[in-house]
Formats: C-alpha cells, structure tokens, sequence
C-alpha cells in the first residue's frame, strides 16, 4: 500500500514538473522580452525602487514596457554586470541590452543597433570650490572620474596628462569627487544630474559637448526583431509617449528632440550603413591584434600586479609574525586579540573588505591612495592566513627543542629567536609560498577599488573587443609565466634551509671520503 | 664549582593526581646519585622539577645559594626571575637528546653561552673545542646532529650543557634511547664528570652503572622516597618490600 501511494505522489509530481516547464519555455519563447541592464546603481535608467528594492524602476523601465506592449511581450528585465552586456547579449541571456548602451564602432561590429531612442551628451562635475575647470580642455593634468567602458573614457584616455580613474559604478566615482580623491567626473549628463542630488558641495561646468547616443542593442542573427524594435520605437518617438516618459523623468534635452525631429528616411539609410560596416576580422589579423595586446597587458598591467602582490605578501609575513606570537606566546588579552582578528578577517570576504577600507575609511578621515588602499588591504588579509601558517610551522616543532633551550638558561624569546622560529621557517616555506601565489591572482580583485592591473587590463581589452576568451587566455599566460620565478625561488630557498641537506664542505668530504660514512639515526 | 642540593617538602600533582609526595632529599655536593623505580613513579617529574621544566605545587627547592619555592603572593616575574637563575647551576640531559637540528655540533653548543652569557665567538668556540674533545667529538664539530649516532648526539648534549658552566646536572633516562652498544661510551663521560667532583643526579634504567658508579641510590614508588641507601646496602639487602621486589625482577 505505502510503496503504491509513494509512486502515486511521485507521478503527480513528474507530471507537475513535466506541466511546468513546458509553460516556462513556451512563455519565454514568444510571450517574454527579455531584457539585459545593470539595475546596480542605475539612477535614473534601471535601479531598484528605494521604497520596495524587489521592483525595479527607470526611464528605461518604463521604455521597455512600452516596447513590450508593441511588440505583444511580457518585459522581463535581466540584471547583468553593465560592462559585460554586450558579452551577456552574445551568450543569449537576453534578447536585446537596453541599457545606456551607447552606439560606438566597435560595440556595432558585433552587435546590431536599433535606431538612437536617446542622445545626451558628457557632462563635467567639480566640486563647488573648483574654478580651474571650465571645459574638456583644462581636464589635462587632473585625476578625472569616468564609468568603465564609456566613450567618455576613451575620449580622456586619448588626451594625454589626463589621469583618468574608470570605476564600475558612478557613485563611487562621485563619493570620491566629493572626498577629494578626483579633480573632476566626467559621465551621461542624466547620470550626472541624478547623482547630483546626493552631493550638496558639487557644481556642473562646461557647455555641451561630445554626443553621446543611446540605443537598443541586438544580436545579428535577430534582423526581424530589430525591425519590429525600430518600428515600434518610431511609433513612441511620433505619438509623444517617449518624449512623456523622458519628461516625467526630468530627462528630455535637446539632443533628443533634435535626434526625433530629423527625418525618419535617413534613419533607413542609417540602419543599412550600419549593418555593412560589421565584418569578421581573419586569422591573421586576430594574431597580429593579439601580439598587438602583449605589450599593453605588460606594461600597463603586469608591474602593477607585481607590485600590489609583492608589497601586501612583505605585509601579510610580517604582521602574521607578530599574530602568531601573540596567539601563541602573549598574554591572555593579546593572544585573544591576535585570535580574533585572524577569525574575523578569515570569516569575511575579502571583497567587502576591501571596500571598507577604501570607500568606508575615507568617512572617519583616512583616506588612502589606491595602491595603499589594495596593499593594506591584501596584506591584512593574508597576515590572518600567514599567521596560522607560522602557528603550525611553530608547533610543529617537538617540545624537547624549547625545553632544550630553557634548560640551558635561554628565556622564552631568546628559544624563540635562536631555536623554534629558525627550524619553523623551513617549515612554512611551503605553505607560504602557496599563499603568495594565491595572493598573486587574488590581487587581480583590487581593480574594484580602481587599481588598473592586469585583470583590469584584460577586461578594458576584452570587453571593448568582445573578446573574453583569447585575450583571456593571453593574459592567464601572463600570471601563469609571473608567477614561475616566485615558485623557483621558494624551491631553492626549501633546499637552502634544509639542515639535513646542508653539509659543510668538510663534512661532505668525510661523508664521500672511503669508509668515513658517519653512522645515521 | 659543584653544588649542594635540598628538596623540602615537595608535592606534584597533574589533574589533581599527585605524582610526588612530600619529597625530602639532601644531596651532597660532588654526590653521583642514581635515582630507580618502576615507570611512572615520578623519577622523570622529579628530576623536570629541579630545573623548573616542571612546576611544583608547593614545597622547597634548593641548589647551592638559590632557592626556589611556592607561596601565595610571590609575583610571577620574581619567580621566573629565580627560575633562570636556578637553571643557569643546573645542566639537563634528556633522553631524545634534543640537539638544535639546524645547528652544527659546534653552534649548538656555542649558541647558549652567546645569546645567554653574552660570550664572545672566539672563546666561545675555543671552550666547546676543549669540551666536545673530551666528549671524544673533536673531529666531528662541522656535523649537524642527524649525521651523528645516538651515542654521539648525547655526548654533544652533554657538552652542550657543560658549556654553560653548571654546578649540577641531571640525566633523565640518557641511554634508554640508545643502541646498546653505545650505551658504554655514554656512561663512560658520567663517570669521568664524577672523577672531577661535579655533582650528577642520574634517572636510568642500567642496574650495572648504578651499582658501580652511583654514591647513593633513590628509590621512588608511587611518588614517594621509599629507599635511600648506598648501592651495596641497596642492592643486597633494602628494607623497603616494593625496593625488594624491584630488584628481584631486575637481577
């Protein structure tokens, strides 16, 4: 009976599962629109309604529900990393990326743009007391904020003695304008004028310059539902919805009237320019782009990398010293000290971390530079894992060596400085060095703090060439051939300090010498 | 150079299980004694005792003009204070020989004397020279301890702790961990070290150097001084039945 029953239910619910499924993917087969932005910190395009965070809101919100009701489709919005849209549209988690998406040349080469549903143009921040910065031309000497991957980017990197910091999300960009780590922000004026309103102490300056055009992107095989896109966006451009959607947004310029008034037979024109100027590069000019990548992955990436790893692995063996001491050695309140602290930075994640020190600190008045910010951050860290390294390696060590020492009248530190810690050194060696590696590729993580290295460099390269896996490849080779030197040398420093190996010349010749092999234990 | 040793009243426990109780020696300057029992008697305890590896719960111990002792409301600092003091007379020599293994025969037996005395290289290296010569290592001071037998190793150990100028030494088990063939050249040194009229306190299982070499012998059982007489007296007729019977089942 039971067994029956058991099979029953099991039916029912293959059958449930069966049902479900097959409505899901009839659903997102002809009933969704799904749509891929970056809701994280999307004011006023995408981003989560303060009051109720579960639902989404923006102009391009309200643009997709309209696209939606066109089009006969249920608008699903998919949230993806803002620099990896194009990448995300490509890999079909989406249907089209509205987001912000400017049309540039080389975003076109691999995407199909719908007809521009919005044009803005980059709008520069100062803080209020600034009077040195009136337009794009006195940027030259400053340290200049900008969202990665933008035009406006690419624009102040061209210009040289610009100093120009990429961050992936603008309100770090503007929390450091106000705190004084930038001189200027240069990004979409409607990013601009909503960030504003978090800052009292920021002025705008400067005229409207460089057009920056927004526009839904597609993939190339999907020419229909780009028809049906510009149709349907040519339908709210002549009826007026858009230009109320912009308007209750506070957003509507006259860039965009300007881009709704000109003639709608050009745009024609223009979508069959932009379909003919996409072309597939050969095998060989992909290798010669990708010899063309090395020497910008190592010079603008690798030394960076190189640095950040050495300095924090030189903090995190000093200060995991002190740590394992006073955990092992110190008095009660010390050594609880030292275990909390190794508790606490191995329980959290290094990401937040990092954050902490270099957005939070500045709040109680330290505020460091970003290589500081990326060493003591990385450094503190591994200090936790460094320290119980040590605290292995010292225990490792047989008792009888430190009552040895004490029964020979040495103190505790002096047993520890001349007898446990050079016997635990070999020791750690190995784990060590394991660490360093570690901390080798996890320094790759400080590029959220806008450090510019390796991993930072890869992904500028690769997302603005669409290329994740080649260059991607190009640049493990990179850590991996950085990394080798380190592993040798610990290989060599394993063996230098292996007592048992390291015969003094006189005796390796009595040891080789005939008949004078000393007895062994 | 030697010195005088009493040990008044002394009670050990671990865990609330006493291994000595109440213990009274007085052990006279230049006196070889060799102390006996069966295992886990707390000869080992007693011996770690008497050079502060292990702490004592109360009582009194003393070695020459240094006094150690227990009582409430002594600071911590003070007694680790005489702590030192009292291991700088005393010399330790452990069964598993415990030599530095990343240091060669001759900077193990140098390092103490520079890092705890202060002494210059130079006559540093000159004394252990003299020392590990006696010890019959002389050709052997660029060794590291694992190129040594245990018969080597424990007589660099002793040197080691020669080095240090000590006016006591005490051996816990210093054969038990050896070859039986090197067992001889070991307690060979104990008795030329005898001959110069240092005062030696030996924990041992070897019944043969007891009887020969030893002034006096101690008995412990169950932590307690249960025999205390010269080798001949203690091995041909002890009054206490538990020395009686340890006997029996050694000869």
């Amino acid at each position: 009976m039971s067994l029956n029953g058991n099979y029953r239910a099991r039916i029912l619910l293959l059958t449930l599962a069966v049902l479900l499924s097959a409505q899901y993917i009839s659903a997102s087969d002809g009933g969704e629109l799904r749509w891929g932005g970056d809701s994280e910190g999307g004011e006023p395009y995408v981003f989560p309604n303060p009051k109720n965070p579960r639902e989404i809101m923006g102009f391009e919100v309200d643009l997709a529900g309209l696209l939606g009701r066109e089009l006969n489709r249920r608008a699903v919005f998919v949230q993806n990393q803002w620099d990896g849209l194009v990448a995300g549209l490509e890999r079909g988690s989406y249907d089209v990326v509205l987001n912000g998406l400017e049309v540039t040349e080389d975003r076109k080469r691999r995407i199909n743009f719908s007809v521009p549903y919005y044009a803005t143009y980059n709008q520069i921040s100062v803080r209020a007391e600034t009077d040195s910065i009136n337009s794009m031309a006195d940027l030259r000497g400053k340290t200049v904020g900008v969202l990665q991957n933008t035009p406006a980017q690419r624009l102040l990197e061209r210009e040289s003695g610009t100093r120009v910091r990429a961050y992936p999300g603008q309100i770090n960009a503007y929390d450091d304008l106000a705190n004084g780590r930038l001189d200027a922000v240069v990004m979409d004026w409607p990013i601009a004028i909503y960030c504003h309103k978090h800052y009292s102490r920021l002025k705008f300056v400067g005229q409207p310059s460089d057009l920056v055009q927004y526009a839904i992107g597609v993939r190339k095989e999907d020419t229909a539902l780009l028809q049906q896109l510009n149709e349907a966006l040519r339908k709210l451009i002549e009826s007026g919805e858009l230009r109320r959607v912009y308007e209750k947004w506070g957003i509507w310029n006259g860039e965009t009237e300007k881009l709704f008034a000109a003639d709608s037979a050009s745009r024609e024109a223009l979508d069959d320019y932009q379909e003919s100027v996409t072309r597939e590069l050969t095998f060989k000019e992909r290798v010669r782009q990708y010899i063309g990548y090395l020497p910008i992955l190592l010079v603008q990436g690798a030394p960076m990398t190189l640095t950040i790893s050495t300095l924090s692995m030189a903090l995190a063996v000093a200060l995991g010293l002190v740590l394992a001491l006073m955990n092992l050695y110190g008095p009660r309140p010390l050594a609880w000290l030292a275990r909390a602290y190794i508790e606490v930075i191995r329980g959290t994640p290094l990401l937040i971390q990092l954050y902490l020190i270099f957005y939070g600190l500045p709040n109680v008045g330290i505020r460091l530079s970003p290589l500081m910010a990326a060493v003591a951050g990385l450094g503190l860290n591994y200090a936790a894992y460094e320290a119980e390294n040590y605290r292995a390696g010292i225990q490792a060590i047989p008792r009888g060596q430190m009552e040895a020492a004490l029964s020979l009248g040495m103190t505790r530190a002096q047993a520890l400085r001349h007898v446990i810690l050079p016997q635990s050194l070999r020791l750690v060696i190995p784990p060590v060095t394991n660490d360093f590696i570690a901390l080798f590729k996890d320094s790759s993580i400080v590029s959220v703090i806008t450090m510019v290295e390796l991993t930072k460099v890869y992904g500028q390269l690769a997302s603005s060439n669409y290329d994740y896996i080649g260059i991607g490849i190009l640049t493990a080779g990179i850590y991996f051939l950085l990394g080798l030197p380190f592993i040798k040398l610990a290989r060599w420093a394993e063996n230098h300090f292996a007592f048992d190996k390291r015969t003094p010349a006189a005796a390796r010749r009595r040891w080789l010498g005939v008949g004078a092999k000393p007895a062994m234990d | 150079m030697t010195a005088h040793i009493s040990v008044e009243n002394l009670w050990k426990s671990f865990d609330g299980v006493p291994v000595l109780r109440d213990i009274n020696l007085d052990i006279k300057a230049s006196e070889l004694i060799v102390i006996i029992g069966p295992s886990g008697c707390g000869k080992s305890t007693l011996l770690r005792c008497l050079n502060g590896l292990e702490l004592f719960d109360s009582g009194r111990i003393s070695i020459g003009e240094i006094a150690l002792e227990r009582h409430e409301g002594l600071k911590e600092k003070d007694f680790n204070a005489r702590l030192r003091a009292l291991r700088e007379e005393v010399g330790m020599v452990f069964q598993s020989f415990n030599l530095f293994p990343h240091l060669t025969l001759i900077q193990n037996v140098t390092k103490a004397p520079v890092v705890v005395k202060g002494m210059d290289r130079g006559s540093a290296e000159e004394k252990a020279k003299e020392l590990l010569d006696k010890v019959g290592l002389s050709d052997r001071i660029d060794y590291y301890p694992s190129q040594l037998s245990g018969g080597q190793q424990q007589r660099a150990a002793i040197a080691r702790a020669l080095m240090m100028s000590p006016r006591v030494m005490l051996y816990d088990e210093p054969t038990s961990a050896l070859d039986p063939s090197l067992v001889n050249e070991v307690l060979q040194i104990m008795r030329k070290l005898d001959d110069d009229g240092l005062t030696q306190i030996v924990v041992t299982h070897e019944m043969r150097f007891a009887r020969d070499a030893a002034d006096r012998i101690i008995f412990l059982s169950e932590g307690e001084v249960v025999e205390s007489a010269s080798p001949d007296v203690f091995f041909t007729s002890p009054r206490d039945p538990r020395a009686q019977e340890f006997i029996r089942s050694y000869l």
